[in-house]
């Protein structure tokens, strides 16, 4: 399958990814998206050094908001384009499901230049995608591979703002104003998910019935049963399917960098 | 028996349903030792001790936020143990296997919080469900979004008053799952295909509602029976 050689050429191993060299060298293939989301700065690799935590590697405030404009850049396009695509998207509920989730990232890309604006930064530009991935994929021509691409856009946004929530921890309004996406993106994965005929929440890490092998990444670590340092199965009479289902996982820059840059094209 | 004590009975029996002996011991052993370790550090809590009054006082600084977040998963968590005992008429099975996972996961959200919390968790609160008809749909699902919407706007809220990362991210991981709630149980409740995130919950910039603790223990104050003092929240 061409999927698993994109995977190849773009170095791209979940299972590996936890260390220090597979991480760097997965970072340098995606090459000129790196330099996009400006983080030049950022030693990557750090996340492993430091902990396995989703904020280990920090990044300022402006760089957070800069790798979310990229995650919504990379949303509003799809879904503007799945709207444009004749006789793709079912007239009735599911047109007025995708014309309600592509206004509000439509929004939050424009929400996020001018707070990057207003901030003193400047805007990255909006890469070149490809989500077919160079013709692994037809999401554009195909339904059920819209809807699947969808949800796994929606669940790694939602993991993706909450890797990042503590390095808004300096700006309050920021922060909020981040929050106040990121729950936004948990109700489209929710309603996405529930359009496929999977459940809202996600179950240990399954990437659900008909998702493609490709999109796992998009899951991984979604069965964690610690929190905090508490093992919720010790302290609770819920069983391991209901706590998964109840934490939502971060994932970290690098993780989401990985499965984004897949459908980066430049 | 009155309303509050059926909620009282429904817990029990729920814990005595999934829960066995080995349960019990589970959670009141180990477990609770371990989990004292998430707030060491943090400041210790004089003010745990209950009012003289019997005010529950929600206590300061990353505790009291964290226990603001248990007067919701608590409220929550009793609601649907209620929904789940008292299935409301007709269900369908996809409802009822929804009902049920939500009553998972803010059981769930509940221990686990309570068990973070350790000896600075406020105690067992009392609820009053007498305004919903649990025999109807509509009154439950009308009422689960309440407290769904109104779970995502307090954690959104509340994020930017929590000191320690960790909270914050153990929040944010809660958060998302609420706002899952929130769009499936309006997605089956309302006939507006766009309800999930209608524009009555997310504004003009794509944003989804942000509270303060005052005011959503005003709205959840309907439901609660205990008085609740938050006076000492952080409130920036």
């Amino acid at each position: 399958m061409k999927i698993f050689q994109l995977l190849e050429m773009y170095s791209i191993k979940p299972e590996t990814l936890d260390t220090f060299t597979s991480r760097r060298n997965a970072f340098a293939k995606l090459g000129s998206f790196g330099k996009k989301v400006a983080m030049a700065a950022i030693p990557v690799g750090f996340a492993s050094v430091a902990g396995n935590k989703a904020y280990a590697a920090t990044m300022e405030p402006l760089d957070v908001l800069n790798f979310a404009l990229t995650l919504e850049y990379l949303e509003a396009e799809y879904y503007t384009k799945g709207l444009a695509a004749s006789g793709l998207i079912p007239a009735g509920k599911d047109r007025a499901i995708f014309e309600l989730i592509e206004k509000h990232e439509v929004d939050h890309v424009a929400f996020l230049i001018a707070g990057i604006t207003a901030s003193g930064g400047t805007p990255v530009s909006k890469p070149t995608f490809d989500f077919t991935v160079g013709g692994a994929f037809n999401p554009f021509g195909n339904y059920e591979q819209f809807l699947a691409l969808a949800q796994a856009f929606e669940d790694t946004g939602v993991r993706a703002y909450k890797g990042q929530a503590a390095n808004l921890m300096s700006n309050k309004a920021l922060l909020t104003a981040a929050l106040q996406i990121h729950s936004v993106e948990a109700r489209h994965a929710s309603e996405v998910r529930r359009l496929r005929g999977l459940k809202g929440w996600i179950t240990q890490n399954e990437r659900g019935a008909g998702m493609p092998e490709a999109t796992q990444a998009v899951y991984n670590g979604e069965n964690n049963l610690m929190q905090g340092g508490v093992n919720v199965t010790t302290v609770t009479t819920i069983g391991s399917d209901g706590i998964t289902e109840s934490f939502d996982e971060p994932l970290t820059k690098e993780e989401v960098l990985t499965i984004a840059g897949l459908f980066i094209a430049a | 028996m009155s309303k509050t004590n059926q909620v009282k009975e429904d817990t029990k029996s729920v814990f005595q349903n999934k829960g066995s002996r080995r349960n019990f011991l589970k959670y009141s052993g180990a477990g609770i030792a371990t989990a004292g370790i998430l707030l060491m550090g943090c400041e210790d809590n004089e003010n745990m001790v209950p009012d003289l009054d019997g005010v529950v006082n929600l206590g300061s600084g990353d505790v009291g936020v964290l226990n603001y977040a248990y007067v919701l998963e608590q409220l929550e968590a009793a609601f649907y143990i209620n929904v789940v005992t008292n299935l409301y008429r007709n269900i369908s099975d996809v409802e009822r296997t929804m009902m049920e996972d939500l009553r998972n996961h803010e059981v769930a959200h509940r221990d686990f919080l309570k068990a973070a919390l350790g000896s600075n968790a406020i105690g067992e609160l009392t609820f009053d469900f007498s305004s919903v008809n649990f025999n109807n749909r509509e009154s439950v699902l009308a009422t689960a979004k309440v407290f769904e919407d109104l779970g995502v706007a307090a954690y959104n809220g509340a994020g930017k008053l929590l000191q320690n990362p960790d909270f914050l991210l153990i929040a944010g991981k809660i958060v998302s799952v609420e706002a899952r709630h929130a769009a499936a149980i309006r997605s089956i409740l309302d006939s507006d295909p766009k309800s999930f995130a209608g524009n009555d919950v997310i504004d003009a910039n794509g944003l989804d509602r942000a509270f303060e603790p005052a005011m959503v223990l005003n709205a959840a104050s309907t439901f609660i029976l205990n008085k609740i003092n938050a006076s000492q929240l952080p409130t920036s």
